[in-house]
């Protein structure tokens, strides 16, 4: 005799709407069904109306969170049909806020998923943190959550000395804050109990279910875009991969802890190697042809493909985000779980709605 | 005593890019710390006095966001945070939107920007707790908004 409880659209965990029906058996979930398009807007259809520069702004509006890496990855793909080669400086720029956007985005996941397991304290301290990262971001790009720093060609703004010390100082500060929320995260008894061992997806198995990103490295598969793709600069600053073996519910939120270390190093290594000259180049004509481009956000990779038909407006955009590959992991993670535990488990593949239904 | 010394504010997600979310949120966190004007976030809604809704609406939340709008108790006031939720934003011709919260549920303030800043939401909560309490002294009732209606506009 199983129980059918309704989990979300509107729950007090979820910040966005997805819904969940869970098959209970007495307090053991034995089915899940998801069902998802409460956030559709329809953007991959709506870019018909617009041009290719205003694109970018769409794209960057398909996700708050992850604002800065969609618009990166839009204008690169972009930047593919026309063959564009541009300025090594806005390169690096891009390298930088989108690593500073990934900083913001962890620290308020680690918020989150300590909401969901009642560390309120803990919340506040995180999302006190991430407002330092969010002040700078603001100072350099002129706001704090959708950022338009790269437009197809290059970036819109360049970094004066002044947001370069601003940026150090930032991250000298932003760095033992983290250690001291890592403590937690990591050694606490009662944190431990909450997610080793729970929801755990075997190497094989994360890898066959397509998941991406820290749900993917969690299980053990050194897998990120940023070492493996055709975006050279994050070879030449060194970045690693980070990789935890166990694949439960605590390996994916050591994943996340340990790339923020990994991405104040990028930046640091960035800005220290940060070149001189031009920051855009002018872009003529109309795209043709089609490209792909993928990148590493920081719940996993995404995809673009577009297609240029000769005229102002693109004529197919298809994104792939993380989300989408993660969402399947739930259905198999999720039965066998505890209803109470329900809440960690969702939260730990970090959803991004938004981003997954456009 | 007076209602408007602890408002309990539900945040209602429809359609929304998670920019105007984060940003309530933000709200709540110690920077700005919505907690001093006795505002409490609250997950159901039959707690609740400030209905903050980001987003705009589309086919299927529609009724989600009615449902949750039926159950708060009287008095309540419903703030649409962000340009979405006031006019449909950016995306008001996309296919799924609807257009602004306005169309199904009535609203009271609204806070523009995309997305707004966490001083702006906060100005919006503010103006939301002064209509709160004349809506207490006026015994102002809102109204019960029907499942099904007519929220396909007559252009579509």
């Amino acid at each position: 005799m199983t129980t059918i409880i309704p989990f979300g659209p509107q729950h007090p965990v979820l910040p966005e709407p997805v819904s969940l029906k869970l098959e209970l058996d007495n307090d053991v979930v034995v089915g899940v069904l998801p069902s998802l398009g409460y956030v559709h807007r329809g953007l991959e259809k709506f870019i018909d109306t617009k041009d290719y520069n205003q694109t970018t702004y769409i794209c960057e509006r398909i996700c708050g969170i992850c604002s800065a890496l969609h618009g990166i990855t839009y204008t690169k793909s972009v930047e593919k049909l026309f063959n564009a080669e541009v300025p090594e400086r806005a390169e690096y720029i891009r390298v930088i806020v989108g690593e500073l956007n990934r900083v913001h985005s962890h620290l308020l996941w680690l918020g989150l998923f300590a909401d969901g397991f009642g560390f309120e304290s803990l919340f506040y301290e995180c999302w006190k943190y991430r407002e330092s990262v969010l002040d700078v971001l603001e100072r350099i790009t002129g706001n704090r959550v959708i950022h338009s720093i790269s437009k197809v060609g290059g970036v819109s703004r360049d970094l004066t000395k002044e947001h370069i010390d601003m940026i150090l100082k930032m991250l000298d500060t932003l760095e033992p804050q983290i250690k001291d929320i890592e403590k937690v995260f990591v050694n606490n008894y009662t944190v431990k109990k909450r997610t080793v061992g729970l929801a755990t997806m075997s190497k094989q198995l994360a890898y066959e279910a397509g998941t991406a990103g820290p749900t993917l490295r969690g299980s053990g598969n050194a897998i990120d875009v940023r070492e493996t793709e055709d975006w050279d600069i994050y070879r030449d600053l060194g970045f690693k991969t980070v990789v935890e073996k166990d694949g439960d519910c605590y390996s994916r939120t050591k994943v996340r802890v340990k790339e923020l270390y990994e991405s104040i190093k990028l930046i640091r290594n960035a800005i220290s190697k940060l070149p001189n000259g031009e920051i855009t180049t002018p872009i003529k004509g109309f795209p043709t042809g089609e490209a792909i481009m993928r990148t590493e956000q920081p719940r996993g990779e995404v995809v673009y493909y577009v297609k240029g038909n000769g005229t102002k407006n693109l004529e197919r955009l298809k994104i792939r985000t993380p989300t989408f590959a993660n969402i399947p992991s739930l259905l198999l993670t999720l039965p066998g779980v505890k209803l109470a535990d329900v809440p960690i488990v969702v939260l730990t593949i970090d959803p991004c709605i938004s981003c997954t239904e456009r | 005593m007076s209602l408007a010394k602890s408002p309990w504010i539900i945040h209602v997600n429809c359609n929304s890019c998670n920019g105007c979310d984060i940003e309530v949120v933000a709200c709540l966190t110690p920077l700005y710390d919505a907690e001093r004007f006795g505002v409490l976030n609250i997950g159901t809604p039959k707690q609740a006095d400030i209905m903050v809704v980001t987003g705009s609406i589309n086919y299927k939340n529609v009724n989600v966001l009615k449902n949750i709008y039926n159950q708060i108790p009287d008095p309540k006031v419903v703030l649409a945070v962000g340009a979405c939720a006031s006019t449909g934003g950016i995306f008001h011709n996309c296919y799924n939107v609807i257009g602004g919260v306005d169309q199904v549920i009535p609203v009271d303030a609204y806070v523009p920007g995309c997305c707004p800043r966490p001083e702006a939401i906060l100005d919006g909560v503010v103006a939301a707790l002064s209509i709160l309490e004349n809506k207490k002294k006026g015994n102002i009732k809102g109204k019960e908004v029907p499942l099904k209606g007519n929220e396909v506009p007559s252009n579509a």
